[in-house]
C-alpha cells in the first residue's frame, strides 16, 4: 500500500541536519532548531495517524535503547520511532547485573561502541550519564533520562504538545511546573526549554522539594499552590516517588495531595482555558486527582504520550539527516 | 669520619623558618645541613663535595604533606609506597604522612612500625604514618593511640571518616592529652553530607548532583572546636574549605584555643565551576566549592591563617572514575603537582614566596615537631631545587604516580623542580623521568 504522498513529502522537506553530534541536555537547544525540530515532529504526528506508519529515513541504521533504569514508556516510545523509521531496534535493558559485576560505565560503552550502533539512547541513574558515554563512544547519544539532570526529549515532546494545543505563540504561555522539582530531570529540561522559548515559567513544590538557590533558575518560586498556579496557562505535574513521600521528604501522601495535588478546586485559580500535562506515570490520589488527570476539556496527557513518538521521529530522523550529510 | 657532601652555590634562598629569600649556598653532608651563607658562594673554599650551580633558581627545603593515601597495604593498585616515594620526590616533596585509611586500617602499633620501616627501606623521601583515631575507623572504640604514638606515628586522624558520635570524639581528644599527640579530624556535619557529591548550590542544582550545604563544615567544626577547647587537645582542623569556617577558627584562635588547620592544594586551585563537565577527577572529599571560598583560602595562606597547605594525594584507579559523577571514588593524586600549584598563588594571587613554602615546610613541620623543613645548620639535608617561573604543562598520563586521576590533568603551571634532596641523597633530578 502506498502512502498519500503529501505528507512523505512533508516529511522530506521538513528534514534537517540535528545541529548537534548528541542530544544531552536541553540548554544546548536553540530556539530555531527548536521550531525545526517540531515542525518536522508536527509532519511526523500527522504522518502516525495513519494506517500505513513506516519509512525508510534509517534503513540500515542501528539504535541501540540502552536502559539502565525501567522505563515501559520511555523506551516503547523510542523502539517504536525508531522502527517506524526503519532502524533495527535493539532493545538493552542492563539493569543491575554488569553493573554488580563491577563493570563502568565507560566499559559499557566501549562493549556497545564496538558493536558499530548509529544511534544510542541512554537512560541511566547517574547524572552526567549521557555526557560521558557521548564523550567515549563514536555514534550519536540521545540522553532518554540522566540521573536528576535532564530529560530533554520529554521536554520536546512537551512543549511540541503546548504548540499543538495553544498554537504557535507558546512563547506567551506562563507555566507552572509543580512537584518533586529536587529530583526531578524532566522540571530541569523544561525550565530550560520553555524559558529559552521565552514563556513565564513558575516552580511550585514545598521546601524540601525545591533545590538549592533554586530562584536563580529565572523562575518566580511559590509553596502555596494555589498562589502557584493563579492565572497561570498550563500546570505540568511531576510525578511524586513513592520512597519521597512516608516523611523522608513529605509527612504523608494525604497531606501531600491536600496542600500540592491537583485537583479542580486548586485548578479553578488557574486562567480559563487551563490545561493540564504529567510525563507520567501518574500517582492518581497523590499529586493528581482523577477527575483532573481524565477531563479530556483539560487534560494534554494523552497527548503528550502520541507527541512523544513523533517528536523521537524527528530527533532520530534530523540526527540521521546530520549523519548522511557526513557532519 | 664524614662523607663526601654536596654544595648549592649560587641559590636563591627561601627558607620560611628563618624568613630570608635572598641569595646564598648550602652545604649539605652525612644526611644532614652543614652550613648555610647567605652569600652566593661560601667565603672559605668547599672541599669534598659535589658543587651544583644553582644559577639563581630557588633552594628551600623539601616540602612535607601531611596527607598522602597510598594503597599499601590492601589496594597496591592505586599506590605503593615506592611509587608514592617516587612521586614525592619529583614533587619536591621529602616528607610524607601517610594516612590511616588503608586495607587493614592503621589502627595499631604492629601497622605504624611496618610502615615506618618499609618507607626506610625505600632509601628516598621521609616516610610517616598517622595513626588512626577509633579502632577500624568505625568511629566507635579508641585506637591505641599511646602505643602508636611510641611507635612513631606522626599524629592521628580518622581521614575522611568523621566521627559522629560527639562521646566518642570526646574521649578520643581527652585521651590523646594523655600523650601529647595531634588530633586532625575532617570537620563537617556526618548527616548533612551523607551522599552528597557536590557543595549545595545554583550549580549541583541544576546539575542535578546530590548535594551538601556547605554550613556542613561549619556545624562540623564548631563541635570540634567546642570539644578541643573543653579537653585542651592539640588540634588539626583536616582541610578546612569554606569562608564561614575560617570565620569560626579565627574565632576559636581568638579565645586562645590552640588549633592548627589544614588546606589541600585542590581547594585552593580549584572550585565548583571545574565540575561543570561531569569530570570526575574533579569528584573530591570535601567538594569543590564556589569562587568565593577558594579565594578566602587564598587570602587565609596569604594572612598566615593556614598552617599547612597538603595534596590531599588519593589514588584513585580508572576503574574507580570511569562511572557518573555522583558514583565516582572521591579524590585527586597530588604529589607531583603540589608545588607547582602552590605556586599559583604567588603568580596569579601575587602572595610573597616565603608566606607560599612557610605552610609548605616549617609550618607541618613544627605541628609533628619534625627538625626538617627548614634550611639551618644541623637540620635535615631536605631541600629542593626548583625553577620558579619556568612554565610547565601537567600530563595526567605522565606522571609517577600509579593511579592519574589528577585535577590539574592539561593545566599550564609555573614552576619546574630541578632536584630534590632527601637525606642528603639527590632523589630526583630534572630530566630523570
Amino acid at each position: 500500500m502506498t502512502q498519500p504522498a503529501d505528507v512523505s513529502d512533508t516529511i522530506r522537506a521538513r528534514l534537517f541536519p540535528f545541529p548537534r553530534a548528541h542530544l544531552l541536555s536541553a540548554v544546548d537547544l536553540e530556539r530555531p532548531d527548536v521550531d525545526a525540530l517540531l515542525d518536522l515532529a508536527d509532519a511526523f504526528l500527522e504522518f502516525g495517524r495513519q494506517s500505513a506508519k513506516s519509512l525508510d529515513l534509517l534503513r540500515g541504521r542501528t539504535l541501540i535503547n540502552l536502559f539502565f533504569e525501567n522505563s515501559t514508556r520511555t523506551q516503547g516510545s523510542f523502539e517504536i520511532a525508531g522502527k517506524r523509521l526503519g532502524a533495527d531496534v535493539i532493545n538493552m535493558a542492563v539493569g543491575a547485573s554488569s553493573v554488580a559485576k563491577g563493570e563502568t560505565l565507560i566499559d559499557t560503552a566501549s562493549t556497545l561502541a564496538a558493536m558499530r550502533p548509529d544511534l544510542l539512547v541512554v537512560r541511566h541513574w547517574g547524572s552526567g550519564a549521557a555526557e560521558l558515554l557521548s564523550r567515549k563512544v563514536g555514534c550519536s547519544v540521545i540522553n532518554a533520562g540522566d540521573g536528576q539532570h535532564e530529560h530533554p526529549t520529554q521536554a520536546l515532546l512537551d512543549l511540541l504538545t503546548l504548540r499543538r494545543a495553544f498554537g504557535a505563540d507558546v512563547g506567551s504561555l506562563s507555566v507552572a511546573i509543580c512537584g518533586d522539582i529536587q529530583h526531578s530531570r524532566v522540571a530541569r529540561s523544561n525550565v530550560a526549554l520553555l524559558q529559552a522559548m521565552g514563556c513565564e515559567v513558575r516552580l511550585v513544590a514545598p521546601p524540601t522539594l525545591l533545590p538549592s538557590e533554586v530562584d536563580r533558575w529565572g523562575g518566580q518560586v511559590f509553596t502555596d499552590m494555589i498562589q502557584g498556579i493563579s492565572g497561570v496557562d498550563v500546570v505540568m505535574m511531576l510525578r511524586l516517588q513513592r520512597e519521597r513521600m512516608s516523611g523522608a521528604y513529605v509527612p504523608s501522601t494525604r497531606e501531600y495531595f491536600r496542600f500540592w495535588g491537583l485537583d479542580a478546586d486548586k485548578l479553578a485559580h488557574a486562567a480559563p482555558g487551563v490545561k493540564v500535562m504529567h510525563p507520567g506515570p501518574m500517582n492518581r490520589g497523590v499529586e493528581i486527582d482523577s477527575g483532573v488527570a481524565d477531563d479530556p476539556a483539560v487534560s494534554l496527557i494523552s497527548d503528550q504520550v502520541e507527541a512523544g513518538v513523533a517528536l523521537r521521529m524527528a530527533v532520530l530522523a534530523s540526527l540521521a539527516e546530520r549523519m548522511e550529510a557526513g557532519q | 669520619m664524614s662523607g663526601r657532601g654536596i654544595a648549592f652555590i649560587n641559590a636563591r634562598l627561601v627558607d620560611p623558618a628563618s624568613g630570608y629569600d635572598g641569595p646564598g649556598c648550602v652545604l649539605a653532608r652525612d644526611g644532614l645541613i652543614e652550613a648555610v651563607e647567605r652569600q652566593p658562594s661560601f667565603v672559605e673554599r668547599v672541599t669534598d663535595a659535589r658543587v651544583i650551580d644553582c644559577e639563581g633558581a630557588a633552594l628551600s627545603p623539601g616540602l612535607i604533606d601531611l596527607r598522602v593515601r597510598t594503597g599499601e597495604p590492601g589496594t597496591e593498585t592505586r599506590e605503593t609506597l615506592r611509587s608514592a616515594a617516587d612521586a614525592a620526590a619529583a614533587g619536591g616533596v621529602t616528607t610524607i604522612v601517610l594516612q590511616p585509611d588503608t586495607n587493614p586500617a592503621v589502627d595499631e602499633p604492629a601497622l605504624v612500625d611496618f610502615l615506618m620501616r618499609r618507607g626506610r627501606d625505600l632509601k628516598s623521601v621521609r616516610v610517616l604514618a598517622a595513626g588512626a583515631l577509633t579502632q577500624g575507623l568505625k568511629g566507635q572504640a579508641l585506637a591505641e593511640i599511646g602505643l602508636m604514638a611510641e611507635a612513631g606515628a606522626a599524629y592521628f586522624t580518622d581521614a575522611d571518616q568523621v566521627i559522629a558520635d560527639s562521646r566518642v570524639l570526646r574521649r578520643v581528644m581527652a585521651y590523646a592529652g594523655a600523650f601529647d599527640a595531634l588530633i586532625a579530624h575532617r570537620p563537617a556535619d556526618p548527616f548533612l553530607t551523607q551522599g552528597a557529591s557536590a557543595t549545595s548550590g545554583e550549580l549541583a542544582s541544576r546539575m542535578g548532583l546530590p548535594s551538601a550545604p556547605a554550613i556542613a563544615e561549619r556545624m562540623g567544626l564548631e563541635r570540634d572546636l567546642a570539644l578541643a577547647e573543653s579537653t585542651g587537645v592539640r588540634f588539626l582542623v583536616d582541610q578546612i574549605t569554606t569562608s564561614e569556617a575560617l570565620d569560626v577558627l579565627a574565632r576559636a584562635r581568638s579565645r586562645g584555643v590552640e588549633v592548627a588547620a589544614t588546606v589541600s592544594i585542590n581547594h585552593l586551585c580549584f572550585n565548583e565551576v571545574d565540575i561543570g563537565d561531569y569530570r570526575t577527577f574533579m569528584r573530591l572529599n570535601p567538594p569543590l566549592r564556589p569562587e568565593r571560598d577558594r579565594l578566602a583560602m587564598v587570602e587565609a595562606v596569604r594572612d598566615g591563617l593556614i598552617d599547612a597547605i597538603v595534596s590531599a594525594h588519593t589514588p584513585v584507579p580508572a576503574e574507580g572514575k570511569r562511572l557518573p559523577f555522583a558514583e565516582a571514588e572521591p579524590g585527586s593524586i597530588g604529589l607531583e603537582t603540589l608545588l607547582a600549584g602552590a605556586l599559583t598563588l604567588h603568580h596569579e594571587a601575587g602572595i610573597d614566596l616565603l608566606d607560599v613554602l612557610r605552610p609548605l615546610t616549617v609550618g607541618p613541620a613544627d605541628l609533628i615537631g619534625l627538625e626538617a623543613g627548614r634550611v639551618s645548620v644541623g637540620a635535615p639535608a631536605d631541600l629542593v631545587l626548583f625553577d620558579v617561573d619556568a612554565p610547565i604543562v601537567v600530563d595526567a598520563d605522565r606522571l609517577i604516580s600509579r593511579s592519574k586521576n589528577t585535577c590539574f590533568d592539561g593545566r599550564r603551571l609555573q614552576g619546574r623542580i630541578l632536584m630534590t634532596v632527601a637525606g642528603g641523597q639527590v632523589v630526583w633530578r630534572d630530566g630523570q623521568a
